[in-house]
């Protein structure tokens, strides 16, 4: 059973060739084999899965089951979830019992999916390699001396090794897609507002955007249709209808314009990666797509800005956790600046107070203008850059990462070398636009992603675009040798 | 050498809403400790705020009412520091583009005269918690049911030149937000609280001198008292060759004086920038329409109208229009008994407000209601009852026994107004008091009180004074 | 632009970090490292150009007012580091 997508394990269970109970069960077993390996998951809910695997198969009995009631899926561990521990991959939370769902987790129990357990991250989203966790790193499961990408590092490797066959991530600079990528996974970031903050421990408010990651497109079509849509708790989601992401699948390419941004194929990009994506646009263009070049010309500046306006962000969205209503608090504070430098310095790993730092800086007296508004004003000239191109293309294609996934420790000293890993998926979310990433091939044995990047509000078009790649492809299906 | 005083106030109104600035918890006063603190007023991670549309309302009417500009976009920004009663590390607030901008209030003052005071800003903001520093074992405890609550912070310009004006700015800013509804105004409960800035030049010199902060005066009198301790201090640490330091003062009511606060010690650095979680602010001319539409009628516009409409004094027509209660009490009145404004004023400023202030009793909870007090001054005006009596049926009806013409028929207070009835009680104490006569009649007039007071005696008081006075002039001279 | 280590701790301070002496110099070339890296935005000329804050060009949404909490004081208390009689503790606070 593991080895089925979630739209085959949908129709399965409601064939009734399976119950959500065997099927969940399936999934704790491959948890309880693997996780130790992989250290994809902080925290397994076995208990309260089979509770919901079981609540889930007396509603399908009932009749009431739509097409994720009883699927096992896994959030990661920036969701809060209500009476579990959800921790943001960071020992400030290694504690906290969220006292409330997120909207996203919200709307997953509502729909009657079965939640497998919480998902190992870079420590509140910061970092590119999941090496940043409080919990430790999580192994690729193509290569265990390989990075899983970050910060969603645990929900694409547990994708990938088959312990769960969809998962929630975030996606503030490329944190859903990167590791998509490097797991060779699908996982979609959505037009910013289009699912909901609500209960999404805040990186950065206004690039930060929650999204589904699965092996293929149609299981992200599914997932998404769920959790998109208006949350009144959520002042920047957007009052705009959900369409059915899974019925559009299977929209024809022909006619379709994609444009290749000159600035993502130059220097910085492994040869062999832009090998694979020259691979996957020939096959675009067999499938009746029209490819023309196009510039962003902007894209370099896309890192810099984001190390400003994210970190900027970051400080202030970081300053709640101060030891006195819930979280890390330091033992024998001697005073009031005492509790809070040591609960903070204690309670933060060294990426995220370097992030805290460079914010604080950026906002300061006198830095403001040279730092933080020059930033916003580089984010109008990137977003601009879009706008342009999508005036003359429906769909942006390019590698998702500029390598395939490197080696656990290989840049964890090196903070600017692991911010470049992100250079292509950073414009994205200065941007607010949906992007997606898909596997497009290997080199060697690790995954090379596929980027497309869609108008706002084109998840419809970005989804069916994968799919149809997916229906003559099937790099989505190969499964790592070690959890086959 | 003479000196100048430049005062500027920033003044924070907590808004009436009933729930808080950005989450559906209640502002209520008074509750047990954060038990009105939801998981958004705690800052719990994850949280997001939602902009509760009657603040933004209410600001907007304060902004009419002084005549402001009311911003077309404004942004909320976040103000970054630590303290254990603001729950996310930073305060959300205005700060570059705020929602009222550039307004005026008139103040009077004692001499008679009135002045015009700039009104710099009004901007929205969250409240803090409160720190309760009873002891905990040495600790501090940190109630949040205030953090959230809205606050419109209402900066003056530097034109208030004295203590007294300064109050009397403070005054008038009070009495408006209390009328537009949109504060309670209770200050005890700081929900009408003031900062201070002030500082002293030579009288002539056109740069300002450098500036204390008086933080948080929570009465008229603080306000006056602080203001004048800290322009003698300022004037005494120049004169005597020092420099006034722009820092942070706290008033100590007990001392009557201003230190400077310790924990503001350090410059802060509040790193403002636009709260991501928030969108601008757009107010269009529909809505700003609708809310001018609503503004009641203002002081100083209802003053003029009593005089003009009603013919009363100027000062009647301040004392009744001081505050909206009284001045819509006093209008039923007239309204009900179809006339008589002065007669009204006189009651609803006499007794009326004299038993509300004895009983310490609001207006709404009075027991006499307008229809009531008219029913009572429509029997003085048809001289079914004196003056006099109508202030003991007023007292029965506060004490709760009715109806006037109940308590009238019950206690058999009709005044006497059958002229046959007067003459037979005045020939009576005519005839008992025959030395009286004799003296009155060779020239005494002061007795002529003498004989109305005995007449009303005999009368228990109801006797018509008028016909009383008439009948006995006759009879007196013989 | 570079930061040294005094200038670390004065940020530092401002974000309530208790930094260690000894980890300062590593600090302070992290961050000086990255300020670097940002500074090439100073390769383009913004004048005139907009400040964009939101990816989406929107306005605020506002709420009706009404109260629709109750108190979940003992679930909010139950993950608290130290509270006492419903309040939340802290070292002494001197204003």
């Amino acid at each position: 059973m593991y080895e089925k997508t979630i739209a085959q394990l949908s129709a399965g269970l409601a064939s009734g060739q399976f119950s959500s109970e065997e099927l969940t069960r399936v999934f704790l077993e491959r948890i309880e084999r693997s996780n130790p390996q992989l250290n994809a998951f902080i925290t397994v809910t076995a208990e309260s899965a089979l509770a919901q695997a079981q609540a889930a198969d007396q509603r399908r009995q009932r009749g009431e089951a739509g097409p994720l009631t009883g699927i096992p899926i896994a959030h990661k561990d920036i969701f809060c979830t209500n009476g579990v521990r959800t921790s943001c991959g960071s020992q400030m939370l290694d504690r906290f019992i969220a006292p409330y769902d997120a909207t996203v987790v919200e709307r997953l129990n509502t729909a009657g999916a079965v939640m497998l357990g919480k998902t190992n991250m870079d420590e509140f989203a910061m970092g590119s390699s999941n090496e940043t966790s409080y919990y430790g790193p999580v192994r690729n499961p193509w290569d265990l001396n390989a990075v899983p990408g970050g910060s969603s590092g645990g929900s694409a490797a547990a994708i990938a090794a088959r312990l769960t066959p969809g998962a929630t991530g975030t996606d503030t600079g490329g944190s859903i897609r990167q590791p998509a990528a490097l797991c060779g996974i699908t996982g979609i970031k959505p037009t910013y507002g289009r699912v909901s903050r609500w209960g999404m421990i805040a990186y950065a408010s206004s690039l930060d955007q929650g999204g589904p990651m699965a092996r293929t497109a149609e299981d992200c079509a599914l997932l998404l249709t769920a959790i998109a849509g208006f949350d009144p708790r959520d002042s920047t989601c957007v009052d705009q209808p959900v369409p059915d992401y899974a019925a559009a699948l299977n929209r024809p390419l022909a006619g379709l314009k994609i444009g290749l941004p000159k600035e993502y194929f130059g220097t910085g990009l492994d040869n062999t990666v832009a090998a694979v994506i020259e691979t996957a646009v020939t096959e675009y263009r067999k499938l009746g797509a029209e490819t023309v070049e196009i510039s962003l010309p902007n894209s370099q500046l896309a890192i810099p800005a984001y190390y400003v306006v994210a970190p900027a962000e970051c400080s202030s969205n970081l300053a709640r956790f101060d030891g006195v209503r819930y979280g890390h608090r330091c033992d024998n504070p001697k005073d009031l600046l005492d509790l809070y430098t040591r609960s903070r310095a204690e309670g933060f790993g060294a990426e995220v107070q370097r992030r805290i730092l460079v914010g604080t800086f950026a906002l300061s007296a006198g830095y403001y203008d040279a730092y933080y508004l020059k930033a916003q004003q580089i984010r109008r000239l990137i977003s601009d850059d879009f706008r342009r191109a999508f005036d003359q293309v429906d769909v942006i294609a390019g590698p998702t990462s500029p390598t395939v996934a490197f080696n656990l420790g290989e840049k964890v000293d090196d903070p600017i070398t692991m911010y470049l890993s992100d250079i292509y998926t950073i414009a994205v979310n200065l941007a607010g636009l949906p992007s997606l990433s898909l596997p497009a091939g290997f080199v060697g044995q690790r995954p090379v992603g596929l980027q497309l990047i869609g108008n706002y509000f084109a998840e419809e078009r970005l989804l069916s675009v994968a799919h149809r790649y997916q229906q003559v492809t099937d790099w989505h299906n190969r499964v790592p040798a070690a959890f086959a | 050498m003479e000196w100048e005083t430049v005062i500027g106030l920033e003044i924070h109104a907590q808004l009436a809403t009933k729930s808080k600035i950005f989450s559906a918890a209640a502002t209520a006063y008074g509750a047990e400790p954060n038990t009105q603190a939801c998981a958004i007023d705690l800052g719990m991670p994850g949280v997001l705020p939602v902009l509760n549309q009657e603040a933004v309302r209410m600001a907007a009417m304060l902004g009419l009412a002084i005549g402001a500009n009311i911003a077309r976009r404004s942004i909320f920004a976040r103000k970054n520091y630590f303290y254990p009663d603001l729950p996310k590390g930073y305060q959300i607030s205005q700060y570059e583009l705020p929602v009222v901008e550039k307004g005026e209030l008139l103040i009077d003052l004692d001499d008679g005269s009135s002045r015009i005071i700039g009104v710099t800003r009004a901007h929205l903001e969250e409240d803090a918690g409160k720190s309760l520093h009873e002891d905990f074992h040495g600790q501090s405890g940190i109630d949040l049911n205030r953090a959230g609550t809205p606050l419109l912070e209402i900066v003056s310009e530097p034109d208030l030149r004295s203590a007294k004006e300064a109050v009397a700015y403070m005054k008038k800013l009070h009495q408006m937000v209390v009328y537009l509804g949109i504060c309670d105004g209770n200050m005890q409960e700081g929900s009408f609280r003031c900062d201070a800035n002030v500082s002293v030049r030579p009288k002539g010199q056109s740069q300002f001198g450098t500036r204390a902060e008086i933080k948080n005066l929570n009465s008229f009198r603080f306000v006056e008292r602080a203001i004048e301790f800290e322009i003698e201090r300022q004037i005494d640490l120049i004169e005597s060759g020092g420099k006034v330091v722009q820092e942070t003062r706290l008033y100590d009511p007990d001392k009557g004086e201003t230190r400077p606060m310790r924990s503001k010690e350090e410059a802060n650095d509040y790193r403002y920038f636009p709260d991501p979680d928030l969108l601008p602010l757009a107010l269009d001319e529909a809505f700003i329409e609708t809310v001018r539409a609503s503004l009641p009628e203002l002081p100083d516009v209802k003053k003029q109208r009593f005089i003009t409409q009603y013919g009363l004094s100027a000062y009647d027509a301040e004392v009744l229009t001081a505050g909206r209660p009284l001045s819509d009490y006093y209008e039923a009145v007239v309204a009900l008994l179809g006339g008589e404004p002065k007669l009204c004023a006189n009651w609803v400023m006499g007794d009326f407000s004299a038993f509300l202030n004895r009983d310490s009793k609001e207006i709404a909870a009075s027991p006499v209601n307008p229809e009531q007090l008219a029913a009572l001054l429509r029997r003085i005006q048809d001289r079914t009852i004196s003056g006099k009596i109508a202030k003991d049926v007023f007292e029965a009806m506060w004490m709760g026994a009715g109806d006037p013409d109940a308590i009238i028929e019950q206690r058999g207070l009709r005044q006497i107004t059958d002229s046959s009835a007067i003459e037979k009680v005045i020939d009576e104490v005519i005839a008992a008091n025959p030395d009286q006569l004799a003296q009155y009649r060779a020239g005494k007039d002061k007795l002529f009180a003498f004989f109305v007071g005995q007449v009303m005696k005999a009368s228990k008081g109801k006797a018509n004074p008028q016909q009383v006075n008439d009948v006995l002039v006759e009879k007196l001279k013989g | 632009m570079s930061l040294g280590v005094a200038e670390v701790a004065k940020i530092a301070h401002l974000a309530r970090l208790a930094i260690r002496a000894e980890a300062a110099p590593a600090y302070a070339r992290n961050l000086s490292a990255i300020l670097e890296l940002v500074e090439q935005m100073n390769a383009v000329d913004t004048t005139g150009v907009a400040p964009m804050a939101h990816p989406l060009d929107m306005a605020q949404r506002l709420r009706p007012d009404v109260v629709a909490e109750s108190s979940q004081r003992d679930r909010f208390q139950a993950i608290a580091p130290h509270v006492e009689a419903g309040l939340y503790l802290v070292p002494k606070v001197i204003d």
